[in-house]
């Protein structure tokens, strides 16, 4: 076995892999060479060999990955910095230089505070229902027997719609043509007849509420699944032996057992509700009278409806980034959710 | 009292899957339900699938802008995280846990926030009004889940398996490519599949990022509602969601058993 360099394996010619070595010397050697490019802390070889090996064939192997990352990842954010500190229109495209008028422009508009209060309202609704729903439907079905299997499948259903179809299924769904939402509302006198849900402010708020915890609640509640699951069983035997009743374990053992679960799906909630746009977009286009504009639509409308402004629009990009980062960061921290390394 | 507790679980569970399946069931009556108004005013057909498939460029052109969009991600999510998930699990480089930690933070920054830069990024690098690109961008939010299942995969298969290929003869790519791969396949599977349906299933970033000819099916759908404004035929657009739901919805229970699977793996190591 003739190796040219230390980097040998890489460059391996093709005869020498369909002809591997089987007698007894050779194959120690090439055992030697193999656990040196493996990267192993070199048990033959000198350690800094392998390190060398192990380097550039961990960064060979990771580049793909770090390709996308680079290209549509850390360019855009360099690019949206950029972009917020300069004039830039959807049609003129890059102009000059004016930091930080389009953050002026941003907080001068009233709809900034309007959008951000609403997504902040919705948010606080979405999850609040949400929640307890997913974690009551998770304690519901989550011993596996026949008909629990149905149930939870039929409650995961959902699921496997994308936010824009169940969107428009929804719409279709509140019309008050061909709606049967609408004649059952107004059956129950919760609305009056003919009345569009989307209508009024209030309506189309709790009508994208109700359209999104039936989207998102079976996902949710195979989460909270997975982490009761985790929970050994012979703990709440022994608290049953301790003559703790149903209520007594669920506050004493599921609750705290399954905090970790609950951050995490707390937090996955309040991120994507902060970040609502499709479901919106599709039911109210953020009427009526802007009433439901989230923040993200209105980084939407910047850029392609009111303003064709991709300056103003970068502006907001900018805050909502850092906000959510900041947010994510705090709700992290105060959760005592560990970081995803092991 | 055991009975009346039985009874209770029966009721409460049968109007859960009712309120579940409800709207979905609704939809499929309502495409081919006579309705005044839609394409289909008289007797039950479906007449409101043939207005569809006749709709723009025909229906064919979105659901093949929706395969192309969603093949390019699946392919480059499975290249990106079985070779990145490799490397995590198998290699001590330097710059590892930066790179692992850089993968991690594609969740934490909004997408909602990339998409603005990216419409400018795009026409940079010509890849303006472009499907391969849209597949691409969607395959990047799609790194740091699948690279976390791919590396606890990878970390699952005992090293002896490519160590022996390797005292075989094989280099560590072709090791990587017929040993570790292969003995992946489950969580290749699940990752490939959610995916494809996150992909199929995206209307925000087609929405920013392509022309309404480039248009894959859940955009098509919204853009089609808005052009009838006034009158909205709520048949065709029933039919529109019944045929976008299909494929996701058969896929969706398909690989059920994988992703309950992933959501475990993930929790167990989380």
């Amino acid at each position: 076995m003739v190796r040219k360099s230390p980097s040998g394996t890489e460059g391996q010619g093709l005869r020498e892999r369909l002809a591997p070595p089987r007698r007894v010397p050779n194959a120690v050697k090439e055992h030697e060479d193999v656990r040196a490019s493996r990267g192993h802390q070199g048990i033959v070889k000198g350690p800094s060999r392998s390190e060398v090996l192990g380097n550039r064939l961990g960064w060979t192997f990771v580049s793909p990955t770090l390709l996308i990352i680079a290209l549509l990842f850390i360019a855009p954010i360099v690019l949206v910095f950029v972009m917020a500190a300069t004039k830039w229109t959807l049609m003129g495209g890059q102009q000059d230089v004016n930091f930080p008028e389009n953050f002026h422009k941003v907080f001068a508009d009233p709809l900034l505070m309007d959008s951000a209060w609403f997504t902040l309202k919705y948010t606080f609704a979405t999850t609040f229902i949400i929640m307890p729903i997913a974690l009551g439907l998770a304690m519901l079905v989550q011993e596996s027997r026949r008909w629990n299997n149905i149930i939870r499948t039929a409650i995961l259903l959902p699921s496997a719609l994308g936010i824009a179809s169940s969107s428009l299924l929804f719409y279709a769904l509140y019309s008050p043509q061909v709606g049967p939402l609408n004649s059952i509302l107004a059956k129950l006198g919760l609305m009056e007849q003919n009345a569009s849900l989307l209508g009024s402010p209030n309506g189309a708020l709790w009508a994208t509420v109700f359209l999104v915890v039936w989207r998102f609640s079976g996902y949710y509640m195979l989460l909270t699944m997975v982490g009761l699951q985790a929970i050994p069983p012979d703990v709440y035997e022994a608290a049953k032996i301790d003559g703790a009743n149903r209520f007594q374990s669920f506050m004493n053992i599921t609750l705290p057992l399954l905090k970790p679960t609950l951050a995490m799906t707390w937090i996955m909630s309040i991120t994507g509700s902060l970040l609502a746009f499709d479901q919106f977009y599709v039911l109210t286009k953020g009427g009526p009278n802007n009433s439901t504009v989230t923040v993200v639509q209105l980084i939407y409308k910047y850029a392609f409806e009111t303003k064709k402004d991709l300056g103003m629009a970068a502006a907001l990009s900018v805050i909502v980034l850092v906000a959510l980062v900041v947010i994510n960061f705090f709700m992290l921290k105060s959760m005592g959710v560990n970081d995803e390394e092991d | 009292m055991k009975n009346a507790k039985k009874s209770f679980y029966y009721l409460l569970t049968t109007l859960l899957i009712l309120t579940f399946i409800a709207p979905l069931a609704w939809a499929l009556y309502n495409s081919v339900a006579p309705n005044p108004g839609t394409a289909q005013t008289d007797g039950f057909g479906f007449a409101n699938y043939s207005t569809l498939a006749n709709y723009g460029s025909g229906i064919w052109t979105y659901i093949g802008n929706s395969l192309a969009v969603s093949v390019v991600a699946v392919l480059a999510v499975l290249i990106a995280t079985t070779t990145g998930g490799y490397a995590f699990a198998r290699y001590n480089f330097k710059g590892k846990n930066a790179s692992f930690l850089l993968v991690l933070s594609v969740m934490m920054v909004p997408y909602a926030a990339l998409l603005i830069p990216l419409i400018v990024w795009m026409k940079d690098i010509n890849m303006q009004n472009s499907l391969i690109g849209v597949g691409i961008i969607l395959a990047l939010f799609q790194l740091p889940f699948g690279t976390f299942m791919m590396r606890n995969a990878f970390s699952g298969v005992p090293r002896e398996l490519e160590e022996a290929a390797m005292v075989d003869g094989c280099g560590p790519f072709r090791a990587f490519w017929k040993v570790a791969v292969p003995a992946v396949r489950p969580a290749l599977v699940s990752v490939g599949l959610l995916t494809f349906l996150f992909a199929w299933n995206d209307f925000m970033v087609s929405l920013y990022l392509l022309s309404s000819d480039k248009a894959p099916l859940p955009l098509a759908m919204v853009n089609m509602r808005q052009q009838v404004m006034g009158v909205i035929d709520y048949g065709v657009t029933t039919a529109g969601v019944v045929v976008l739901t299909i494929p996701a919805m058969i896929l969706f229970l398909s690989l059920q058993k994988y992703y309950v699977k992933g959501f475990t793996s993930g929790a167990v190591k989380g």
